[in-house]
């Protein structure tokens, strides 16, 4: 098997045999911490497509979470539609927004990227909190009665367990779909030399805005079961820039360009996450050791967990990358 | 009614000077090392807090910038040596988000010693009315201390040796290395001064609107719009960057609602950025 398909096996089936425990165990606390994970999984992977395999940074990448999400509870909300096409209008709507915004936005080159996606983040959350017809500041509450729909609420919160491990799912193929294919390996040329890649005939404008459309494409679904499952939404929580900063952590701490980085840092992150705020000593300072690892893995490791791992064990390798 | 017009264009550009400061330390980091500072928003909310406490100690803050001013350029060197010196050659996402991690640090600690709840310090200066315009006193003082500090600061890097060997790195750091010039006491000296300037420009801003910890963000996020939009990298456009927001904020919030008013910013953000991306931030210094 080629390197990356062996990575595909393992955290494919990891998050698999994850995903079923709590359904097999029915247990509810589980299945919450499941969820988180999951979610992070999904988002991590997803901003790896444009931040590991492309190379650009989007320090924004939220802002499709946010929007996935707003489209998700508008559609149930005002128009009474299912969750599951409510979701998928989500994540293409999202995609949509990527794709145009791309085709703008990624004309900038590094730093320049990174301040417009925040820019985007900051001026979309603005114009959401003063936009009354999706209710301003106070956001969005679903009315109980959605539910029913569902069989009831609780049947609800496990149908959106079970959507979140789908797309979570869904994204580790694509990811290492992605990353094997032709337009993966366009995408791996930007990342190294941008200018070199135009020269070979990479239409690198095309790929790299595919490439933000696909890495929006998850974040907007997978905000959409999130909110959903919340049963409200507000603009500060759904255009957090902090959860962006997060995404970036997780991909970092994994291993960036590879496909079980991201499996790796979002777990890892949870773990070091719920361990940070539960201690006595840590519970108000999570913030500033979050800080002082991230930059101890910039400063030493820059390629992550798996990164580290593969340069000092090679017989490991074949299995990371 | 022309009053009040008056009054905004007043305030805006007292402001706006203000916020020029912050924007050129964020302009003369990028512009000597090609590095986003990512922590400039920590810093500035830790120029508000040290200016807090020195009022508290019964020090004015406007009699404390050269304290506060000292004290940044060493944190600011300091920040260099830990989180900048081993990666200055990295590519790009290596400093900002080294950066960034700095300010989850200073921000994090901060939210542990002072929570989020807003301070604020009293300073009364009194007022000076003209027809029936009146500007705050303390309005004043701080536009009359970005542009002392922005004058000094021109004079630093166009009239003494350190400073042109300042703007000779920003130009060419192998070149300037290869004249003899340490460039990595000038690196960290550019850093210390950005870093000095947001301190002081949190510092002056405190003496006008109540703050918190976090909030250094607001107007790390300005510094970027007012760098995009004065571009060039040198202390003036910077200025003039910081001018035209802080009239249009003013000017805008006669006429919509002040949520509205990050959108704009931001739209205007990108707009710039999309139609002239290139020579924006950096430039000569």
């Amino acid at each position: 098997m080629r390197k990356p398909d062996i990575s595909l096996l393992w955290v494919f089936l990891i998050v698999l045999a994850m995903g079923l425990v709590p359904i097999v165990t029915n247990d509810i606390t589980l299945r919450e911490t499941i969820f988180v994970m999951l979610m992070y999984i999904a988002l991590a992977s997803s901003l790896n497509i444009l931040l590991g395999y492309t190379g650009y940074v989007s320090f924004g990448h939220i802002v499709f979470y946010g929007i996935g999400g707003y489209v998700t509870i508008a559609l149930i909300e005002y128009y009474g539609l299912n969750v599951i096409p409510a979701i998928i209008i989500a994540g293409l709507f999202s995609a949509l927004v990527a794709y145009s915004l791309g085709q703008a936005i990624l004309k900038l080159r590094g730093a320049y990227f990174a301040i417009a996606t925040i820019g985007v983040n900051e001026a979309i959350k603005a114009l959401v909190e003063n936009l009354e017809p999706i209710g301003g500041a106070e956001g969005i509450y679903l009315h109980i009665g959605v539910y029913s729909a569902y069989g009831g609420p609780k049947s609800a919160i496990w149908l959106s367990y079970y959507l979140m491990l789908i797309v979570t799912l869904a994204v580790i193929v694509v990811s290492w779909y992605v990353k094997k294919s032709k337009f993966g390996l366009g995408l791996l040329a930007i990342r190294e030399d941008e200018d070199a890649a135009i020269s070979l005939g990479v239409n690198t404008r095309s790929y790299k805005s595919l490439a933000y459309a696909l890495s929006a494409f998850f974040p907007g679904m997978v905000g959409g079961i999130f909110f959903f499952k919340n049963g409200n939404i507000e603009p500060h929580v759904a255009f957090d820039l902090i959860k962006s900063i997060e995404m970036i952590f997780m991909v970092m701490l994994g291993g960036f360009g590879t496909v079980a980085g991201p499996f790796v840092g979002a777990i890892v992150y949870e773990r070091i996450r719920g361990f940070l705020l539960v201690s006595e000593l840590f519970k108000n300072l999570h913030m500033a050791v979050s800080g002082v690892i991230l930059l101890l893995i910039v400063l030493f490791t820059p390629r992550g967990i798996i990164g580290y791992l593969a340069e000092r064990i090679s017989k490991l390798r074949r299995y990371l990358e | 009614m022309i009053d009040i017009w008056i009054d905004s264009v007043i305030s805006g550009i007292l402001l706006g000077l203000v916020y020029g400061l912050a924007a050129i330390g964020l302009s003369l980091i990028f512009g000597v090392m090609r590095v986003i500072n990512l922590s400039h928003g920590a810093f500035i909310a830790l120029g508000m807090f040290t200016a807090y406490f020195l009022f508290i100690f019964g020090l004015n803050p406007y009699f404390g910038i050269p304290v506060i001013f000292a004290l940044g350029l060493l944190l600011g060197a300091i920040t260099y040596f830990v989180a900048l010196h081993r990666i200055i050659d990295a590519p790009e996402l290596s400093t900002l988000l080294s950066t960034f991690s700095v300010s989850l640090f200073i921000i994090g600690v901060g939210t542990f010693a002072w929570t989020t709840i807003p301070y604020a310090i009293d300073l009364r200066l009194g007022s000076i009315t003209i027809g029936n315009v009146t500007i705050l006193g303390t309005k004043i003082a701080t536009g009359i201390i970005s542009i002392i500090l922005t004058a000094l600061l021109y004079i630093f890097l166009y009239r003494t040796k350190l400073g042109k060997a300042v703007r000779a790195v920003s130009m060419n750091r192998t070149a300037a290395e290869l004249m003899g010039i340490n460039t990595t006491r000038i690196l960290a000296l550019s850093f210390g001064i950005g870093v000095a300037l947001a301190m002081t420009a949190g510092a002056l801003i405190a003496t006008i609107f109540p703050f918190t910890i976090l909030s250094g963000g607001v107007y790390e996020l300005k510094s970027f719009v007012i760098c995009v939009l004065g571009g060039l990298g040198n202390p003036l456009g910077a200025l003039i960057g910081g001018l035209v927001l802080g009239i249009i904020e003013n000017v805008a919030t006669m006429q919509i609602s002040t949520g509205l008013v990050p959108f704009i910013e931001f739209a205007i953000l990108v707009a710039v950025l999309l139609i002239r991306p290139r020579g924006l931030l950096g430039g000569e210094v």
